[in-house]
């Protein structure tokens, strides 16, 4: 028994519960607390626990942020606005979102991983641009309010979580990896002179973040058929590679009026490109290319 | 009576869930009709009008048939 009690007795004063009631003795007040007979004091007769001084200098801003859960489907989406202490948060919006979900509240939905900009996770449309979270500086500007929404045009899954399925479907359907028959002379490595790998830049930085092809309102009408800049960037990745042998394949999959003719230059695409990449102008290459031979 | 699309939208899922039921093994085939049914009628109270939510709920359901359909599903509790 008195084992025992030792026992309950540190678990009770471990510094993990010590921190989380700070001031409060969990056992002595729970009694009090949790019997009816004696009516709480009335809040006339305590003092007001004032939060730990705010410094004179705070920046708070607000930031407006869809919600939406499927788990209450018949509820509309709705605009949830959330106040921060810009001295307290990173310079980035995904550092403010995830000060969001630890500290204010926990059911905000969003996807992050690498906080650099080179998964892709974490795109959105932020104050009416596409572009990653991770990438985008918060407006430093405390009058103006950020407005963070999902990708548009696309399936919403949670808050901010978007259905990129019909994207990667689409990704899938250009075959976006090496295709060969034959075998290389002497039997290894797949080899390209420096200047056939030159071509490839500018083509294989892209992270797949659906940015560019979720901006494009040619996109947003036909998404079925139409692949969209993303996956015409990558399609032309393929078509340029040196030591891809199926190119008329991938030429012909591409020669309707849909697959590749349903842009009409309008280069939101480049314009919003998080990484800086240009899918404007490879589709004007697979056309040119579709053009002349 | 005269269906709305969505309305034959809803049907048309009903229906092809009880198709792939019967690509089932015959003795569980009552356990993935019930799953169905209940499925559907988690939902029966929702309002005709709500045409965002009866949209989530038929790509949801979409979604799911997929899933389930997979062969390697054999029974369902």
């Amino acid at each position: 028994m008195a084992a025992l009690r030792t026992t309950t007795s540190r678990l009770l004063t471990s510094p993990f519960l010590r921190r989380s009631y700070a001031t409060v003795d969990p056992i002595s007040n729970l009694g009090e607390a949790m019997s009816s007979t004696q009516p709480p004091v009335s809040p006339k007769h305590t003092s007001t626990i004032n939060e730990p001084s705010q410094s004179p200098e705070a920046r708070t801003k607000t930031f407006h942020i869809y919600r939406w859960s499927p788990d209450t489907p018949t509820q509309k989406p709705k605009m949830q606005s959330y106040t921060l202490d810009l001295n307290k948060t990173g310079p980035m919006i995904l550092d403010a979102l995830i000060r969001i979900k630890n500290e204010v509240d926990p059911t905000l939905t969003f996807r992050r991983s690498c906080r650099e900009g080179i998964c892709g996770s974490c795109a959105m449309n932020i104050d009416g641009v596409n572009t990653l979270a991770c990438l985008c500086r918060i407006p430093t500007n405390t009058s103006h309010q950020a407005r963070i929404y999902p990708l548009p045009h696309t399936y919403v899954v949670k808050d901010l979580v978007p259905d990129l399925t019909q994207f990667y479907k689409q990704y899938k359907s250009i075959k976006p990896y090496l295709q060969r028959d034959t075998k290389t002379e002497d039997g290894l490595e797949n080899r390209q002179s420096p200047a056939d790998r030159k071509k490839l830049d500018g083509l294989y930085e892209c992270i797949l973040c659906a940015c560019c092809s979720t901006s494009c309102p040619s996109y947003w009408w036909n998404s079925e058929e139409y692949l969209g800049p993303a996956v015409l960037l990558q399609s032309y990745r393929w078509l340029a590679d040196s030591r891809d042998e199926h190119k008329a394949e991938r030429k012909e999959m591409l020669d309707n009026s849909m697959s590749l003719y349903r842009c009409h230059t309008i280069l939101n695409c480049s314009r919003t490109c998080p990484k800086g990449l240009n899918p404007g102008k490879a589709i004007a290459e697979i056309k040119k290319t579709m053009a002349f031979t | 009576m005269r269906l709305s699309g969505l309305q034959r939208g809803v049907l048309s899922l009903y229906r092809h869930c009880l198709r792939e039921i019967q690509k089932k093994p015959a003795d569980v085939r009552e356990n993935f009709k019930g799953f169905a049914r209940t499925e559907f009628e988690k939902n029966i109270a929702l309002d005709m009008k709500d045409f965002a939510a009866i949209e989530y709920l038929l790509r949801k359901g979409q979604r799911q048939l997929e899933i389930y359909s997979s062969p390697g599903i054999r029974n369902i509790i």
